[in-house]
């Protein structure tokens, strides 16, 4: 097991550089740097160009470097200081306007992984286990739905009808008392208990696939012969559907988290814009449009990273589940 | 008895048996793609939903002809009025489809039209009538359209913007853009997927662990942040046109590694097949047996792969416009109508403006049954 754990640990680390390359060529794509676009907005507005600030800020970020030469800067003042470079638009340090939003985007994305198991744990046994009754047939049609249906429009046309009927926002994610507080548990309940509608929107794709593969799954075991001789030799129905078909079954929970993740971080961002959640989404959407790709590209470098790790956790639960990965060095994703 | 046989000497048939009856001959000698036309009948929603994509993409023909209005005119008089509705008799009498004409009172509080509807004010519909004069395919002019309102009249079925422009009319014209960037956008991820895929499964070894390396690590990017910032990208010079192909490539770009995995798996498991085998011993190139051999043998899998990653690329296009990041007016596809929603201030006065949501739900929807027919139907033996 520990050799697993290190081998897949230390495959992380190739996987990260690589995506912090990509970033940085996206961070670096916009034509001109940051400072280009500053010097031609102040002499529109007829300001004075600082000349020697703009050398200053010029050679602190190293803009008159070749380009592997300022990757390397880059690479090397996240992972030894923690530092993700400087947002102009903000005219702060990049780490200062994501640090806490950073926190509230992972919690949003655990907690749409806790809603999806919730929901589709019941829902797809029971559709298993009712195959082609008249609920089967009514949850598929609602999972079709909701797996069809985009998050961001969904939560456009939510904030649509709870500005009609309610004449609120939903776009709360915490009690008031507690923005701009720093992290402690009262807060974390607090943003536990306002979150769910971001959660319920973010998570219906996620849950409605979960759902269809869950009972897939689940029906392929439930048609094997040891089934059908556990049955044949009394063992009570309930028992004979928990004790190891369902267990069996059950993979797709921890291994699909792969592919449920970066679906829901990415879709998160969409829907906080649209519910205007204090998440990292608004932010990077602003950062976008004003091309401050410092700030862009560290959000989406966390956001990958997010996912990378996640990814990482569940492979190791399932090693940890399924003597089947951790023996054969194989990985399931 | 020397020389008797028992073996009957007539030449024996097997058909003799048991004949077959039409049926099952025209079922047994009919074509794969008979046999996965047939599988796919049966799918009552994806024949539906097959049907309603193919009228909306031929409906972007003749966009033109459809819409009551031309895509900019604007008609200051009536802006933000909401959906007007057909009506068929005036008064008890059957006038044919009509509308009632709208007056205004302005809310000087609110800085607000009041429209209220004028039930005296007739304004029958024309059809086949001369409106809007418009360049059809921005080449031959025209102004011929299905319907348009009474001379003099407005005809808004879905209201219209902050303009005065009419909605319905912009929906129809978005659709232009909004489904073929689907299309476009997942030819690119085809043969990005079916080249790379196809090349990894085929040679195996250490191209393939490089390839999947790539595509491992390109899953592993939350899709929609990595669409933004790419198309963030693109010059802001760059004109219309050119946006308009550089954000469906950006979609094909991110899209393939699913693809390509698919393929990968399939080609893999194929390699030892006896049929791969006698094309290779009878010397063809590596691209033919891929593409003659190979790929042909699971078609409509890949079709129906193809079919479910195109909702997707509508929705991504939708999101990048809705957000300002992706297409640009004077292009208009749903999302870059959808911007105006942005504010929901304006969503709550005036909800019409979010109309172009619902083609997006309902052709989402309809890519998805039609892919999900498809992915049954696609292997007719099974």
């Amino acid at each position: 097991m520990l050799r697993y754990v290190i081998r897949r640990c230390l495959m992380m680390i190739p996987t990260l550089l690589a995506i912090s390359f990509i970033v940085f060529v996206i961070i670096q794509l916009p034509e001109g740097d940051y400072l280009d676009s500053m010097v031609a907005e102040m002499q529109a507005r007829g300001e004075r160009v600082p000349v020697e600030q703009l050398e200053f800020l010029r050679a602190q970020y190293g803009l008159d470097q070749p380009f592997f030469q300022r990757y390397l800067t880059w690479i090397s003042n996240i992972l030894f200081r923690f530092d993700f470079g400087y947002s102009f638009a903000y005219d702060r340090p990049v780490l200062e306007i994501i640090g806490d939003r950073f926190w509230l985007t992972a919690i949003l994305a655990l907690g749409t992984v806790l809603f999806t198991w919730v929901v589709s744990f019941p829902i797809a046994i029971y559709s298993a286990v009712y195959k082609y009754s008249i609920g089967d047939h009514i949850l598929t049609f609602i999972g079709f739905l909701g797996l069809a249906t985009p998050n961001f429009l969904l939560a456009l046309i939510l904030l649509y009808l709870s500005q009609i009927y309610f004449g609120t926002e939903i776009g709360t994610i915490m009690a008031e008392q507690y923005i701009g507080e720093p992290m402690s548990w009262a807060k974390f309940f607090s943003i536990l208990s306002h979150m769910w509608v971001a959660v319920v929107v973010i998570g219906t794709a996620g849950t409605a696939g979960m759902i269809r593969r869950i009972r897939a799954n689940l029906l392929d075991e439930l048609q094997k012969p040891y089934v059908v001789t556990a049955r044949a030799k009394g063992l009570p129905p309930g028992k004979a559907l928990v004790k190891y078909p369902l267990r069996l079954a059950l993979n797709p929970f921890i291994s699909d988290i792969g592919n449920l993740l970066p679906d829901l971080i990415s879709g998160s961002v969409l829907v906080a814009f649209v519910l205007s959640l204090p998440t990292n989404g608004p932010i990077l959407v602003n950062a976008l449009l004003a091309q401050d790709m410092y700030l862009a590209g560290a959000i989406v470098m966390l956001e990958a990273s997010l996912v990378v790790v996640g990814v990482l956790i569940s492979d190791l639960a399932l090693a940890a589940l399924d003597p089947r990965i951790r023996l054969e060095g194989g990985l399931r994703r | 008895m020397r020389g008797k046989r028992y073996v009957d000497p007539e030449p024996f048939d097997t058909s003799e048996e048991r004949p077959l009856t039409p049926e099952q001959e025209r079922y047994y000698t009919a074509s794969q793609w008979q046999l996965v036309w047939w599988r796919f009948r049966r799918h009552r929603l994806a024949v539906i939903s097959f049907w309603f994509l193919l009228i909306l993409y031929a409906s972007t023909l003749v966009s033109e002809f459809l819409a009551p209005y031309a895509l900019d005119s604007r008609n200051a008089n009536f802006v933000h009025a909401p959906p007007q509705r057909v009506h068929l008799f005036h008064e008890g009498q059957f006038v044919g489809p009509f509308v009632y004409g709208y007056r205004f009172t302005l809310d000087l509080q609110r800085m607000q039209r009041i429209y209220v509807v004028d039930e005296t004010d007739v304004q029958p519909l024309r059809f086949f009538c001369r409106g809007d004069g418009y360049r059809f395919w921005g080449l031959v002019e025209g102004d011929l359209h299905l319907v348009c309102p009474a001379e003099g009249g407005t005809f808004f079925l879905w209201g219209t913007d902050r303009l005065g422009r009419c909605m319905l009319s912009r929906i129809i014209y978005g659709a232009r853009i909004s489904l073929t960037i689907g299309l476009l956008g997942v030819a690119v991820s085809f043969v990005l997927g079916v080249t790379l895929g196809g090349i990894a499964g085929y040679f195996g070894g250490l191209i393939d662990s490089a390839i999947q390396r790539v595509i491992e690590i390109i899953r592993s990017f939350p899709v929609i942040p990595l669409w933004m910032a790419l198309s963030a990208a693109l010059p802001v010079t760059w004109d219309a046109i050119w946006v308009y192909f550089g954000i469906t490539i950006i979609l094909g770009l991110v899209d393939w590694p699913g693809l390509a995995r698919a393929v990968r798996g399939r080609i893999l498991a194929m390699r030892e097949e006896d049929f791969t085998q006698a094309a290779v011993l009878m010397g063809a190139r590596p691209a033919r047996v891929i593409g003659r051999h190979m790929v042909p043998s699971f078609a409509s899998h890949l079709i129906a792969s193809v079919t479910l990653a195109i909702p997707s690329m509508i929705l991504g296009e939708t999101a990048l416009s809705f957000l300002g990041l992706g297409l640009r007016p004077p292009i208009t596809s749903w999302g870059v109508l959808l911007t105006e929603a942005q504010n929901i201030n304006a969503v709550a006065l005036y909800p019409w403006l979010m109309l172009p949501v619902v083609p997006v739900i309902l052709v989402v929807l309809a890519f998805n049954f039609v892919g999900d027919g498809l992915r049954d139907a696609a292997d007719p033996y099974g």
